[in-house]
């Protein structure tokens, strides 16, 4: 079933005049189905153009380290690696690296999109090295940091500031009023409202590609706010914990900030409809605001 | 220096829960952890996770079940504690708010899975791993649980008596990735490792990069036994590139396994003619192999899982991540062509030899996880047996090392000479000795037994980590830790796999004796302090030689075949002689193997061996 169909309806609201941009976006099922109609007509072609095994993959891959003389100096290196049927950028790096330049630096681990540390910046877009296939990709490919991250050395940027921001929405359930021995009910309806916000992988792509997170350091950003949304909506968390945490999310650098740029949701490998979470708690808060003023 | 009273080594499932139940019992807790714990490898768990939670089933059954997955080479006393404890520890988690699939009454869900008497595997989606690793992530975080990631544990800071038993750990030497910094983490209480898998041991695996066996090499080195390295679980349909698991669901829904002729060999050639694709995982990777090795595979290399057949809209409706996942790691479209699929290394059973409460025979260090061995699998793992285990065992070993009272372990460790029985099989290569980085010698625990002050075993250890980075770091020529891991990788996926034969083992053996042999060259090319990951990889090299080495002696040696452990030459389970573990300690830089008999009498009665039909 697709996440679209299983996201709840919500009614439109006066106050919140984005909400009806959400209608033209379409569902990363669509988007999905879409993305494999092309990769089949790349494919289909890369069969007319003769097979593209052995060829090489043009890879330009960023440099930078502190430390190292010769590559203070950001600069691109060249790299061209033997193309198998169904390589990733992540098998490329990890081919340039162990036969070409051990230096080469780069966050890797689950190599299935899971463990989220190599989320990199690649022909221009945040994408997950080991979720994106080189067929896919004009060349040569470039592979850069993610940007708006402070460089460590290479492909790896500085993550504390994206925990930080996770981390400030207080991210764990605090209800105290459990049942002895069994577990606490939960509905299926609410499980599938909250289930798309619970599939975070922490890669930082969506704060990475967002303008007001660029320009603004405090901003909590997607990830974080779509945190706050996973327990905001959890009706297992008790209501006074809703409310405490609605107010950090609405705080000065919180989700008002976000213009519905759409561009977290564009990103996001997990498909998770950041704007429309943002959304929703704009108009939660405005909901809880009503109440108490 | 860093100080805390209980250190815990890793962030994954049981690291989370291990640090966890050590600040429930009032230990000021911190986490060392070469990942930052959201990245660890527990989140790849897909199934579920295994409780006694219902009306009809008990924990009676679920020990019997696990007793019998096992093959009967699981220790009762840990068995059980497992099935005993496994109900309360789920249940807290869906307390911490872990997001389980639910029935429409609200309860969470549970499903049928292999080899269980009852549907006894609750689950969040597909997905149950990353769920529990992130809500306990959070509730470390809740704690203000102190983190310390992107250190790399190079060591573990012991005593050095003599006699292992008599050792004492006293923390761990932290490598920090981001500076290249060295330094000492000192345990007031104790060391709990939950350092994770070891997959990286062979060339083709469903594990992390980060799953080195980089545990069970220290606590090995250190003097702790491994037990049941051996037997090592294979699943049948990995996709080729990358190992990324497809789930038994696909077969389940009647997906279909062909050769590269187009024959649907588990029912063609004999396989499993009553079961077909859905005979048992170590079945179906037999008879994949069997096809590749007769010439009958794609490109020499796999066999064809189909499921066009089921329609698409089946497919979409039950099926659908199989298609991404096809799609984005091999770049196959599930609807319109056949998935590429071959066995890949999954999980290992055998592990850091613990009892019950986690420890291990030096005070002060303890395990979890799956670089442990509190003997639940056996033989033989139960799919959704490995998560409960973190968790249960993890608290176990948290609480433990932060003193708490948790009774007498039943389950005895560490070697004793006068009632251990050692192997009388030969060896093809004189194992261990080589490989250690000459300028340094043995690290920790070479026998002469004069450090015993906390600090200065620290200390000491320290150096030891600092001199062997200082001469990897100098060396600016040699053998790359690449080439050498590759060489291993492909002898351990070539020999030591699915399917063993002595003459295999042997050469194996061999291959791992070059590989420690090249080893003494290696270097680190990348000149660079900030993020070395070349140096980590030299690193977790000389660990997988290690893990290696023990785990194709363990296979020389068991001379029977018994669940995951396949041998030509002996094609039936001996319960006469091997109702016993196999046991490998590392004294003096050398391997011995030794055997410690399975414990079958639980609580209330005594698990008789029975064959294994399913
Ligand atoms: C694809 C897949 C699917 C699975 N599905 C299921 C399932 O459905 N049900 C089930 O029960 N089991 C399943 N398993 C098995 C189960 O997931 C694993 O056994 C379990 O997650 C291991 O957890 P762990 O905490 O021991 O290790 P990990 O999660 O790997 O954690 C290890 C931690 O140790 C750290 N570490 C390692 N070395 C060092 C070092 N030298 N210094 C510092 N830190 C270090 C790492 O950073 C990491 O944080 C599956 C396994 C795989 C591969
Ligand atoms: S919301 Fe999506 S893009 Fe952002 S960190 Fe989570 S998984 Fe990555
Ligand atoms: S390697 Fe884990 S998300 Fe890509």
């Amino acid at each position: 079933m697709s996440a679209q169909q299983q996201e709840p309806e919500e009614p439109e609201t006066q106050e919140v005049p984005e909400d009806q941009e959400m209608s033209g976006l379409a569902s990363p099922q669509q988007e999905r189905l879409q993305r494999k109609q092309e990769s089949k007509a790349q494919r289909e072609r890369a069969a007319d153009e003769g097979d593209l095994d052995g060829d090489a993959v043009h890879l330009k891959v960023f440099r930078y380290d502190p430390e190292v003389a010769d590559k203070q100096e950001p600069r691109f290196d060249d790299f061209h690696v033997p193309f198998e049927r169904g390589m990733t950028v992540l098998d490329a790096l990890i081919y340039a690296r162990d036969e070409f330049d051990s230096s080469l630096t780069f966050r890797h681990s689950c190599r299935q999109a899971i463990c989220g540390s190599d989320a990199f910046f690649v022909n221009g877009r945040q994408r997950l090295g080991c979720k994106t296939q080189i067929s896919e990709l004009d060349q040569p490919v470039r592979v850069e940091p993610l940007p708006h991250q402070e460089v460590v050395k290479d492909l790896v940027v500085d993550m504390d500031h994206f925990y930080d921001q996770m981390h400030a929405v207080e991210p764990y359930f605090q209800s105290e009023d459990l049942p002895e021995g069994e577990e606490q009910r939960q509905s299926r309806e609410n499980r599938e409202k909250v289930k798309m916000s619970t599939r975070c992988i922490w890669c930082g792509a969506c704060m990475s590609s967002c303008n007001i997170a660029a320009g603004d350091n405090q901003y909590l950003g997607p990830a974080a706010i779509n945190k706050a949304y996973r327990f905001a909506m959890d009706e297992r968390e008790e209501e006074e914990i809703k409310e405490h945490r609605l107010r950090i999310v609405e705080q000065e650098h919180g989700v008002w900030r976000c213009q519905t740029q759409f561009s977290c949701t564009e990103v996001c490998p997990k498909d998770i409809p950041l704007t429309e979470h943002i959304q929703e708690l704009k108009r939660e808060a405005v909901k809880k605001n009503l109440k108490f003023w | 220096m860093y100080e805390h009273d209980v250190i815990v080594v890793g962030g994954g499932g049981a690291g989370l829960r291990a640090a966890i139940g050590a600040h429930e019992a009032g230990a000021d807790t911190a986490i060392v952890t070469k990942l930052h714990p959201v990245r660890s490898h527990t989140g790849a768990a897909e199934g579920g996770i295994n409780a006694a939670l219902r009306e009809g089933d008990d924990w009676e059954l679920h020990a019997y079940d696990t007793m019998k997955g096992s093959d009967y080479l699981g220790d009762a006393p840990a068995i059980e504690t497992l099935a005993q404890d496994a109900p309360e520890d789920v249940i807290t988690l869906e307390h911490w708010g872990m997001p389980f699939s639910r029935e429409d009454d609200g309860r969470v869900s549970q499903r049928p899975f292999g080899g269980l008497s009852f549907p006894r595997t609750t689950y969040a989606g597909a997905e149950t791993g990353h769920h529990l690793l992130h809500t306990m992530y959070e509730q470390a975080v809740k704690r203000g649980i102190q983190v310390y990631d992107e250190w790399f544990v190079m060591n573990l800071a012991v005593t050095d008596e003599p006699d292992p038993n008599d050792r004492s750990c006293h923390g761990v030497v932290g490598y920090d990735v981001q500076t290249g910094k060295i330094e000492g983490f000192k345990a007031r209480d104790g060391v709990v490792l939950a350092t994770g898998p070891l997959g990286q041991a062979f060339d083709h695996t469903t594990n992390a990069v980060s799953c080195t066996g980089d545990g069970q090499a220290m606590a090995y080195r250190a003097g702790v036994p491994l037990e049941d390295m051996e037997f090592i679980q294979f699943h049948p349909t990995s996709l080729p590139s990358t190992g990324v698991l497809i789930s038994e669901g696909v077969r389940g829904e009647g997906g279909i396994l062909y050769n590269n002729e187009g024959e649907r060999f588990m029912f063609e050639y004999g396989y499993a003619n009553n079961d077909g694709e859905l005979a048992s995982r170590d079945v179906v990777s037999r008879a994949e192999l069997t096809e590749v090795n007769e010439g009958r595979g794609v490109n020499d290399e796999y066999v064809h899982l189909d499921m066009r057949h089921l329609g698409e809209e089946r497919i979409m409706d039950r099926l659908e991540n199989i298609l991404h996942l096809a799609e984005d790691f091999e770049g196959v479209d599930g609807l319109v062509e056949p998935m590429p699929v071959k066995p890949g290394q999954h999980y290992a059973m055998g592990g850091i030899e613990t009892d019950e409460n986690g420890q291990t025979n030096i005070d002060g260090l303890y395990a979890a996880g799956e670089c442990a061995c509190v003997s639940v699998h056996g033989g033989n793992r139960l799919g959704g047996n490995a998560l409960p285990e973190l968790i249960v065992f993890g608290k176990r070993a948290g609480r433990h090392a932060a003193g708490e009272d948790l009774g007498e372990a039943r389950i005895e460790t560490g070697y004793s000479p006068d009632v251990e029985e050692e192997t009388d099989v030969d060896f093809p290569v004189e194992p261990g000795e080589a490989g250690i980085e000459p300028a340094v010698g043995e690290p920790v625990a070479d026998g002469a037994g004069q450090v015993t002050d906390a600090d200065a075993v620290l200390e000491r250890a320290v150096e030891a980590e600092r001199e062997r980075v200082d001469y990897l770091m100098d060396k600016d020529d040699g053998v790359q830790h690449a080439e050498i891991r590759s060489k291993l990788q492909k002898a351990m996926t070539r020999d030591v796999n699915v399917f063993r034969t002595e003459e295999g083992i042997k050469r194996a053996l061999k291959v791992i004796r070059e590989c420690r042999e090249e080893y003494q060259d290696v270097y680190v090319d990348d000149p660079s302090r900030t993020f070395n990951t070349d140096l980590q990889m030299t690193v977790e090299t000389r660990n997988l030689i290690d893990v290696a080495e023990t785990i194709a002696l363990g296979a020389l040696v068991r001379e029977e075949f018994r669940g995951a452990h396949w041998r030509k030459e002996h094609q039936e389970r001996k319960d006469d002689e091997w109702l016993k573990h196999t046991m490998i300690s590392w004294n003096g830089g050398k391997p011995s193997v030794w055997y410690r008999p399975v414990i079958l009498e639980g609580e209330g009665e005594t698990y008789e061996p029975k064959v294994r039909s399913y």
